[in-house]
């Protein structure tokens, strides 16, 4: 059983694992390292948002667990953050099931989970920035210590490969699970939870593992995003800001394909960065919120006239359109 | 062949002050076609949803194999094999009528290739075999009542609960439907069906049970049930009869309530 | 008889908590007037408007820029800017979220974040994250009541408030297009079929809960500041009284915001500013988690 994706995740991800060989622009790597988050943040709330139809408006919440436990298991528990990131993943994903027990027990669904979500990552920021055990308002710094053992690399090239080797592990998740049994369901339930119901599918104990799954995924780009800046306060770790990236990211690239996060995320924050640069230009020094400006226009763009993403887009670009039924007969 | 496969006792549900099926009693035999008939509105579907799962009752029980079921919820009853279709189709339109019976096959084999290789058979069998690749949100009614039938047959029931399969389906298409129907039986599902096409039910059921305003007024084979003045009256209301013989004279019209 | 040392320290107390409490009625009335427009297009399309808090910052830009530019006093700008955010509100619904979102809910639920986020950043973009408030002469005045000084502008906010209220609750009751919105709101296919325009219907919802923004920026500007995220902290609260008070309830929303309102005022007492805003949130978890179709239950 190979699955069909394999092929493609393989060159995409020799792709990106060649590109810091040519261009050695520390902006670029630093903004492919970045984006590369993002996309992994994305990647999880794709499991959950785009096959399993249920739209989480605070993925920040697992976001942020990840990042403030690997942040603070190295700064209060001296743990070593290789050791650091699993936890920093099962924390997150404990976050998810917890948020999904009781939001899926109580049948909250569209905007009523997304409603929730939310809410949720705005306590967790809350108590972030409150609490002294988190840093609170000052934040949490992690000690510079440059060593491979410590993941924190000499050369900014590694944790790029290392952040590359995560997205990889979450391009084949997907794929794998798109082809399984598990992802059959979510799927179903998505397009049609009383149907599901009738065929056997326990659609409560579905979402669940997919909350957990999507949140785990999420939390470990959150553990990265704390291990690359090395400094997290509530508004960073817990912000709207990542919410919005890892939702925005699938629907632009692609709701519930295996690169629609991927293609997203680098298509936003880089049109992001164009349009910060021009308009920067434009008006003689940067404006703030131009690049959310973009965001925010083209996530409605998308759901406007693209409702399958770039990937979509493509695929019409390239394939001749579907014959209607039998409309294909030509004299 | 005469164990009772499914017994309904006393179900009764309420809708605040409506209630929707009152007491209602009845048993269906392993093996055999059982209909449901009732006007509109009399609980034949919030019934099934009570058999089936979706609607807790008010009171009463419901056993299938001998086990009380009535506290399992849906997809435990599906995989007790109690399978379901809906009056007001529900398909995965996003997905391929393949990955539509797929998730069906999905209950009873964890394999992506196996399930997948259930789904083209059931399809076929019901006779979606050229539809397979095709959307489910672009199928006409027709192939949706079909894709409704495949998905619940490919969770491989015991009991089958078809509510009004053939509603909407011109009489040819009905004709079509029947020996499906049939053929299905013939393979050891037991079924029970509610049917406003009169026609059918006379044709394809062993016994036939009538629901008046959530009562069951009459069990019994369909001929008798058919001829009781007392269902006419309560059914069909003044000018049954006439309906009816009509009905029974021109095979394959469908009986409009 | 004069007062003991321990009971004067009581009646202190009791003068505190007193006003907390009116304070916490009237900016309550205001946040039900916010959640007002919120739960109007919910009852109606039976969707959430995301863009609910982005728009409010807007209005409470344009009362500052009215006042700073123009020199116009926020009680007048009540006069212009209503009819203005209307006409707002229903050309963004006619003609970007109902034609980009083709009918679907979690559509609009996303369109209408592309909204707030374009609204809400274009203003960082023009006006900068600094905070601004205006000054107006009558800004410190208070009404003595007893021991109670209330704060004028929150008195004018909290009558202004109800009045609003009860013009939209005669709208929607006396006039044929509020007959309308009522025939949309419980069956949309129906209505459609008797003739009822249900684009315009829904055009002008959307229009009748800007304009209730409008007039909420024009009574909160007088005490409030102003910068551009301060929406979001009025959108969640507004989407908490909303789940109080039963999404699409026009009286829940009137008492829910009460209700947050005092909430917020007595937990800023007791835990801080910041934490304070946490019950808010524990308020609207546990109402959806336990009591989804809310305290006065209106869900469709
Ligand atoms: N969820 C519900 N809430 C309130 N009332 C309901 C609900 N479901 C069904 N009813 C009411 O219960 C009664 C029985 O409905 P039901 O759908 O079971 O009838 P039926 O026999 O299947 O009718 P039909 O032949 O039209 O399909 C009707 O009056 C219906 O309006
Ligand atoms: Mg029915």
């Amino acid at each position: 059983m190979t699955g069909s994706a394999r092929l493609p995740i393989l060159i995409a991800v020799i792709v990106l694992a060649l590109l810091p060989l040519g261009a050695t622009s520390n902006t670029l790597l630093n903004f492919m390292t970045f984006a590369l988050i993002v996309a992994l943040a994305a990647q999880g709330w794709n499991l959950l948002g785009g096959y399993g139809g249920q739209f989480s408006f605070g993925h920040a919440a697992f976001f942020g667990t990840g990042a403030y436990a690997m942040g603070l298991l190295q700064v209060r528990f001296g743990l070593n953050p290789w050791a650091a990131m699993p936890v920093a993943m099962l924390l997150g994903a404990a976050v998810g099931w917890a948020i999904g027990f009781l939001a899926f027990r109580a049948r909250l669904r569209g905007a009523y989970f997304a409603l929730v979500t939310l809410a949720f990552a705005e306590v967790f920021r809350i108590l972030a920035n409150a609490w002294a055990f988190t840093g609170a308002a000052a934040g949490l710094l992690v000690p510079l210590k440059l060593q491979a053992a410590n993941m924190q690399f000499e050369d900014k090239r590694l944790f790029y490969w290392l952040v590359l080797a995560f997205v990889a592990g979450a391009l084949v998740l997907t794929a794998e699970l798109a082809r399984s049994r598990f992802g059959a369901r979510l799927v179903a339930l998505r397009e049609n939870e009383d149907a599901a119901r009738a065929l056997g599918v326990d659609t409560l104990r579905v979402k669940l593992a997919a909350i957990t799954l999507s949140a785990g995924v999420t939390a470990a780009a959150g553990g990265l995003y704390a291990q690359k800046s090395l400094y997290l306060d509530a508004a960073i770790a817990y912000g709207p800001w990542i919410s919005v990236d890892a939702l925005l990211a699938p629907i632009v690239g692609g709701l519930g394909t295996v690169f629609g996060p991927l293609i997203g995320a680098l298509a936003l924050l880089g049109l992001g960065e164009l349009s910060k640069m021009a308009l920067g230009n434009l008006f003689g020094g940067a404006v703030p919120g131009i690049d959310l400006i973009v965001f925010g226009i083209l996530l409605i763009l998308a759901v406007a006239f693209a409702p399958r993403g770039l990937l979509g887009l493509f695929d019409r670009l390239i394939r001749r359109p579907r014959p209607a039924e039998g409309g294909e007969a030509t004299p | 062949m005469t164990a009772p496969l499914l017994v309904v006792e006393d179900l009764t549900k309420r809708f605040g002050g409506l209630t929707a099926v009152d007491r209602a009693a009845l048993t269906v035999r392993a093996g055999t076609i059982a209909g449901l008939i009732g006007p509109n509105g009399a609980g034949k579907t919030t019934l099934f949803a009570m058999i089936s799962g979706f609607e807790t009752p008010t009171s009463g029980a419901v056993r299938f194999e001998g086990r009380d079921v009535t506290a399992l919820p849906a997809h435990q009853r599906t995989a007790a094999g109690i399978a379901r279709t809906f009056q007001i189709v529900q398909p995965f339109a996003g997905l391929s009528v393949r990955e539509n019976i797929a998730v069906g096959a999905y209950l009873r084999r964890a394999g992506r290739t196996e399930a997948l290789a259930h789904a083209d058979a059931v399809g076929r069998a019901v006779g979606l075999g050229p539809q397979l690749d095709r959307p489910a949100g672009e199928m006409t009614v027709a192939g949706r009542k079909r894709l409704e039938l495949a998905r619940a047959l490919a969770t491989d029931p015991k009991l089958l609960l078809l509510d009004e399969v053939l509603a909407g389906l011109n009489p040819s298409e009905i004709r079509d439907m029947i020996p499906v129907i049939r053929r299905i039986r013939e393979g050891g599902v037991t079924i029970l069906i509610v049917e406003h096409v009169m026609q059918a039910v006379m044709s394809l059921c062993d016994e036939v049970h009538v629901l008046a305003q959530g009562r069951m007024i009459a069990s019994g084979p369909p001929l008798a049930v058919a001829r009781d003045p007392a269902v006419m009256e309560a059914y069909l209301g003044h000018g049954a009869a006439a309906r009816i013989a009509a009905s029974a004279r021109n095979p394959g019209a469908p009986d409009h309530a | 008889m004069p007062f003991q040392p321990g009971c004067r320290r009581l009646m202190l107390q009791i003068d505190i908590l007193l006003s907390a409490l009116a304070n916490g009625l009237m900016t309550g009335a205001v946040y039900a007037l916010i959640a007002l427009g919120l739960t109007l297009v919910y009852g109606v399309l039976h969707v959430i408007n995301f863009a609910h808090g982005a728009t409010l910052t807007a209005a409470m830009f344009a009362v500052w820029a009215a006042h700073d530019g123009l020199g116009i006093d926020p009680y007048v700008a009540i006069l212009i800017l209503t009819p203005l955010f209307f006409a707002l509100g229903y050309a963004l619904q006619r003609f970007v979220i109902g034609p980009a979102s083709h009918g679907s809910d979690s559509n609009i639920l996303l369109v209408t974040l592309g909204l707030s986020i374009v609204i809400e950043n274009a203003l960082l973009a023009a006006f900068r994250s600094d905070t601004r408030s205006i000054d107006v002469p009558y800004g410190f005045s208070v009404i003595e009541l007893g021991n109670l000084f209330l704060p004028l502008p929150k008195v004018i906010a909290f009558f202004a408030s109800f009045l609003v209220a009860a013009l939209l609750w005669g709208l929607m009751a006396h006039t044929d297009i509020g007959k309308a919105i009522r025939a949309v709101s419980r069956e949309k296919t129906g209505a459609a079929l008797s003739g009822i325009p249900v684009e315009h219907v829904y055009a002008v919802t959307f229009g009748l809960g800007a304009a209730c923004l409008a007039v909420a920026a024009c009574l909160l500007m007088p005490t409030f500041l102003v910068n551009p995220r301060v929406g979001n902290a009025f959108v969640l609260v507004a989407f908490t009284i909303v789940v109080l008070g039963g999404m699409g309830s026009v009286p829940g929303a009137l008492i829910g915001g009460l209700i947050i309102g005092v909430v917020e005022s007595l937990s800023g007492l007791y835990f801080g500013e910041s934490l304070g805003q946490i019950g808010i949130f524990l308020i609207f978890i546990l109402v959806l988690l336990v009591r989804p179709a809310g305290l006065f239950g209106a869900r469709a």
